[in-house]
């Protein structure tokens, strides 16, 4: 950083340094080194006075000692040749009767970043390997690793290695960790230090002697430790067990992972750790420290994604508190309706009321956002405050909650009446795009329900010219159409004018895409604990999103299309079973109704056992997934969902009726290379009947080449 | 492993930059207050600096903030945020304890110690040692303090009530004065036993108490030079967990409680007394938490009027926060005494009625008036819930006491020893 009038100040202080009056006065002379640390720290370039400093070091003052080393390792680099002068000083400091001299100089001679000095820093560490003080034995043991990285082309130093294998019976704990770091750098490049049977149970029994700190790393090395036997691996976890319910969080969460690593194969063993930490985890939650409350709630939200109903009892807890900085706000939120449950959805529902008030907008709509994905649970009773808030008249609020209310209909039909009795009156307070095109949305899917659709549409094609997002125009011109199919005569003027404006401005209207987001499993699948345990109790799980609760919102707004294209048709094929005679597959008799709703098909999927898994051997057709679903359509297999065409892996989810029997398809093209690997294709039947079975895959499979021959 | 720590100011001036592992240099700083800064709002704790410059790649940034300066760490490993955010906790804790107080002031007149403080506590990037004990022996600089102290200081009392020497309770600025290793002047002889409270709790529109926790901690300030074994007795009749019930009377009651590492508990059981042989500086001896189920009434009851039930105590700077609707201009108000004062934050859609003292067992009573133009039925809606935020000393909310405090061996000259309580508010609410 370049500082003004810095040169001359560097002047000052070498004048200053070198004056032999002010050398003599301890005091003053020690003064001046303050300065000139403290515009070091502020970023001024001092490196000028190194020759004044390195005669500063020699002296019997250790707080002038400790300012003058730090001055010289971090100039080190930029001056090697002043600093051999140095050099001296220091290794003289290592033979120092007083152990505090020795370990100090050995420290910093080691820090000096600079090539070649390894040769000078060899002799003092191997003897302070040796010392008899453990202050000094600390120092050494690291110095170890600094060396290693400063000649990072030689070998490794099979003596040091060995010498610091046997240090790990050092008296001295810190000692004792110290080694363990230091063979972790060192034999970095053979994947570290070594954790056999010996040294594993030497660390467990040592682990009492430990500070916190140490305790903490101690186990973390622990985990590259596999046990031999069950016999051995309970033992090891019965000498954990008392750690579980340390105060110390950083202690805590190093066990658990521990624990849940160790107990990989027995589950009900994982569990149970949870549940004993769960005490002071959520005391870590509570924390007084908002920095280490945020640690504590984004892992609770990893174990919440294994164990949903583990916290359910203690939702009060994560209440938001109105001092609380945002951050913690949003993931309070999203822990709260991730324990929503029978019991407390009540109360946490009333809490999340409060919430879409405040006076952050960012908040007040994750709030919304939050109602809104516990809706799909708890549609009556969320819709009643959604409605609400309505009554507000409030920009945001309402947008957000017209924005709910689309992803709401979309994952739960059952719920459409009552947002269409809502969302009457709302367009004259919605002022943003995404707001506008959550709207037309729902006037375009739903405007049969709501009476005064056409009048809305009306006003937004008459305020055309004023409007600037294209996706709203594009929206605007799905919903007209959509409309029109169902109401026509009171669309057929706007809409024609509609299209006339269209024209006019020769805009081309880009179709939107598919429903990215599998809408199939929005479910919560309990994840297994092996998942998330990899990355617990490390700083993954605090980064990564923080803003929005609700990561598909973006996406949503592609259900269009699919709408589109299977509503009308799904709509002329009835319950009547077809036969398709001109096909071999005639035989068996497939049919689309009755129709299986979104929710059913992800319950079935996760209730039902695999039938058949199969790998196609071709890739997925290269047409757009509208084709494909008109394909199916024709062979009366019902596309259910589909990722958009160019995304990857892709997938669809397919389901058709058949001789009494229901068969469930995914189809998944796993990776990029649309040549190597095939498509691969999961059935699952209910009841179960191999023939059909065959027959589908059969049908299936003609389906998909004849599309790909289309297309190449 | 840590790279670098450094602590700023909010500003982006560097107080203190010590770089352990030279992975990075100096223009980590400037990334790192990039990332915190380029948002408003206070940002979470870990900052991951990935693309765009090529030296940082790939590094995280863990920050806390304490005392408006942020204390930060680099790392280029991943590893346990708890350990790295604790760390940076006592680390303003250990200043805190040498320099009083935790300042960009007293930061900046203490540089010299802290790096003195930082080489022994971290070498290498690894956490060596915290404990006070240990690190007195090393540290060498002599706290510069920037206002000399006098535990008999006028200007010290207001702070926890006026009555503050015939009652006995010292003054909270007592401890925020530098721990004086080498001298045994003034005040050396001193310990100070804190039980500090914070109550969260919410109360529904109609009276009942929804929710209401209790977070609680006995913290230990020591100035003793030399004091081998300390013994704290509680209540007897505290009980712990849900199950367990000791004696006949008003049990005093905790769901939860964890302890130091140094505390010897060979006697909580059946007496209730913890011992411990405190190090100097201050240290979190105990720690405990209570749920749903409060001893006592909460302190504070609002109908359209706030009011108090507790007798024979005082409320110190109460602050009542009222959200209002959107769209309010202006405010009258009739207070009931002309200390209190009550603002219109029309940036922050609220009201602020400020009590700086509230004697126990008064009601006090406020009646505002808002002009909001164009009031719909609906705007009402925006009203509450409210936020209150006091200190209560002399309190504590789940009835634990500090029977008695006793050093062994009885130290020379006159040892001060004082016992002080307190409950603040974490979060108290009140919905309309």
């Amino acid at each position: 950083m370049p500082y003004f009038g810095s040169e001359e100040t560097v002047k000052e202080l070498k004048r200053a340094l070198s004056n032999p009056n002010i050398q003599s006065d301890r005091l003053r002379y020690r003064n001046y080194i303050f300065r000139v640390i403290r515009s070091m720290t502020q970023g001024l370039d001092v490196s000028a006075l190194f020759m004044e400093m390195v005669k500063a070091s020699a002296t019997v003052d250790i707080v002038q000692k400790k300012l003058v080393y730090l001055y010289m390792c971090t100039y080190a680099s930029l001056k090697p040749d002043l600093v051999l002068l140095a050099i001296n000083t220091l290794r003289k400091d290592c033979a120092d009767p007083n152990p505090m001299v020795r370990g100090l100089a050995l420290r910093n001679m080691c820090n000096l970043r600079m090539p070649g000095i390894t040769e000078y820093i060899q002799q003092p560490i191997m003897t302070g390997l040796r010392d008899k003080a453990p202050y000094v034995r600390r120092v050494a043991v690291l110095g170890c690793a600094k060396m290693q990285r400063l000649q990072t082309l030689t070998e490794i130093d099979a003596t040091i290695v060995n010498e610091l294998y046997g240090m790990l019976r050092d008296p001295d704990p810190v000692v004792m960790v110290n080694c363990l770091r230091a063979l972790e750098e060192i034999l970095q490049a053979e994947g570290g230090v070594v954790i056999n049977k010996p040294i594993a149970h030497h660390l467990l029994n040592r682990l009492k002697d430990l500070d916190s700190w140490a305790q903490s790393e101690v186990l973390t090395f622990l985990l590259r430790y596999r046990p031999r036997s069950e016999d051995e691996l309970f033992d090891i976890l019965s000498l954990l067990d008392g750690f579980l319910q340390s105060g110390h969080t950083p202690v805590l969460a190093a066990t658990l992972r521990l624990f849940l690593q160790l107990a990989a194969e027995h589950p009900a063993v994982q569990v149970d750790a949870l549940v004993r930490a769960r005490g002071p985890l959520l005391n870590a939650c509570g924390a007084q420290s908002r920095e280490l409350r945020f640690a504590g709630l984004c892992h609770v939200q990893k174990i919440l994604k294994s164990q949903p109903g583990q916290y359910g009892a203690h939702y009060k807890r994560f209440f938001c508190s109105y001092s609380e900085p945002s951050y913690i706000k949003f993931r309070k939120i999203e822990i709260l309706v991730e324990l929503v449950n029978d019991e407390n959805v009540g109360l946490v529902l009333e809490e999340l009321r409060g919430y879409c008030t405040d006076v952050s907008l960012e908040l007040a709509q994750a709030a919304i956002a939050a109602i809104g994905r516990i809706g799909r649970m708890y549609s009556e009773k969320c819709l009643d405050i959604l409605t609400g808030l309505l009554g507000l008249k409030q920009e945001h609020i309402t947008s957000a909650v017209v924005q709910t209310f689309r992803d709401l209909t979309w994952h739960c039909p059952q719920s459409t009446v009552l947002v269409c009795r809502a969302v009457e009156g709302c367009e004259e307070t919605i002022q943003d795009a995404e707001g506008k095109q959550a709207l037309l949305w729902l006037l375009g899917v739903h405007g049969g329900k709501i009476n005064s659709a056409p009048y809305v549409l009306e006003g937004y094609i008459n305020g055309l010219k004023s409007e600037m997002s294209s996706a709203v125009k594009v929206e605007l011109l799905t919903a007209a159409v959509q409309l029109f199919l169902v109401r026509p005569a009171e669309m057929q003027d706007m809409l024609g004018r509609l299209l006339q404006y269209c024209i006019e401005t020769r805009r081309v209207i880009q179709g939107p895409e598919s429903d990215p987001s599998m809408g199939v499993i929005i479910g919560r699948p309990e994840e297994p604990v092996s998942n998330w345990v990899s990355t617990f109790n490390t700083l993954t799980p605090l980064c990564g999103r923080v803003t929005s609760p609700e990561p598909t919102t973006s996406g949503c707004t592609n259900h269009t299309t699919q709408n589109v294209v299977a509503d009308p048709l799904a709509g002329t094929s009835e319950e009547t079973e077809v036969y398709t005679p001109e096909d071999k597959q005639g035989v068996i008799g497939m049919s689309l109704g009755p129709t299986l709703l979104h929710e059913d098909f992800e319950r079935l999927w996760l209730e039902l056992k695999l039938s058949l898994r199969e790998n196609l051997g071709f890739p997925g057709p290269r047409s757009s997934p509208e084709t494909l679903q008109a394909a199916l359509q024709l062979v009366k297999m019902q596309t259910l969902a589909f990722s958009r065409a160019d995304t990857l892996p892709w997938k669809a989810y397919i389901y058709t009726h058949c001789s009494g029997t229901l068969v469930l398809a995914e189809l998944l093209q796993p990776t990029a290379e649309p040549e190597s690997d095939g498509m691969v294709l999961s059935i699952k039947q209910k009841p179960e009947d191999r023939q059909v079975l065959q027959e589908f895959v059969a049908v299936l499979k003609t389906v998909l080449q004849t599309l790909i021959k289309g297309t190449s | 492993m840590i790279s670098q720590v450094f602590i700023l100011t909010t500003s982006g001036d560097h107080l203190i930059y010590k770089d352990f592992r030279g992975e990075a240099g100096v223009d980590a700083i400037r990334t790192f207050y990039e990332a915190v800064t380029a948002l408003s709002g206070d940002q979470p704790p870990v900052v991951m600096v990935g693309l765009g410059v090529q030296s940082h790649k790939g590094m995280h940034f863990v920050h806390v903030k304490q005392g408006g300066l942020y204390w930060a760490a680099s790392t280029k490993s991943n590893p346990s945020p708890f350990t790295v955010i604790e760390f940076l906790n006592r680390l303003a804790a250990l200043t805190k304890d040498y320099c009083g107080s935790l300042s960009e002031k007293s930061v900046r007149m203490n540089f010299a110690l802290i790096y003195e403080l930082l080489d022994e506590m971290v070498d290498y990037g690894y956490i060596q040692t915290t404990s006070t004990d240990m690190l007195k022996n090393f540290i060498q600089t002599e706290t510069m303090s920037s206002k000399p102290f006098s535990l008999f200081e006028l200007g010290n009392v207001g702070l926890f009530g006026a009555e503050t020497q015939q009652s006995k309770v010292a003054p909270s600025a007592a401890t925020s004065r530098p721990l004086m290793f080498t001298r045994g002047d003034q005040g050396g002889n001193e310990i100070f036993v804190d039980v500090i409270e914070r109550l969260s709790v919410i109360i529904g529109s109609n009276g009942v108490v929804m929710k209401a926790d209790i977070e609680g901690e006995i913290r230990v300030k020591c100035y003793l030079p030399g004091c081998s074994e300390m013994r704290i007795g509680l209540n007897e009749e505290l009980s712990i967990g849900k199950s367990q019930l000791r004696g006949y009377g008003m049990a005093v009651r905790m769901d939860e409680c964890s302890f130091h590492q140094a505390v010897k508990l060979d006697e909580f059981d059946a007496y209730r007394i913890l011992k411990i042989c405190p190090s100097q500086g201050e240290q979190t001896v105990m720690q405990y938490q209570l749920c749903d189920d409060l001893p006592c009434a909460p302190p504070f009851r609002l109908f359209p009027t706030v009011e108090r039930d507790i007798g024979n105590s005082v409320a110190l700077n109460v602050s009542v926060t009222l959200p209002i609707p959107k769209g309010s201009v202006s405010l009258s108000q009739e207070l009931s005494s002309p200390d209190q004062s009550a603002e219109l934050q029309s940036k922050n859609k609220a009201l602020q009625w400020d009590i700086p003292r509230f004697p126990g067992g008064a009601q006090l009573s406020a009646l505002f008036k808002l002009e909001v133009p164009g009031l719909s039925s609906a705007s009402l809606q925006e009203v509450g819930p409210v936020s209150l935020c006091f200190e209560l000393p002399k309190h504590t909310c789940t009835g634990l006491q500090v029977r008695f405090l006793r050093l062994t061996p009885t130290q020379p000259g006159s040892s001060q020893r004082w016992v002080r309580y307190v409950t603040h508010s974490d979060s108290y609410t009140i919905r309309i």
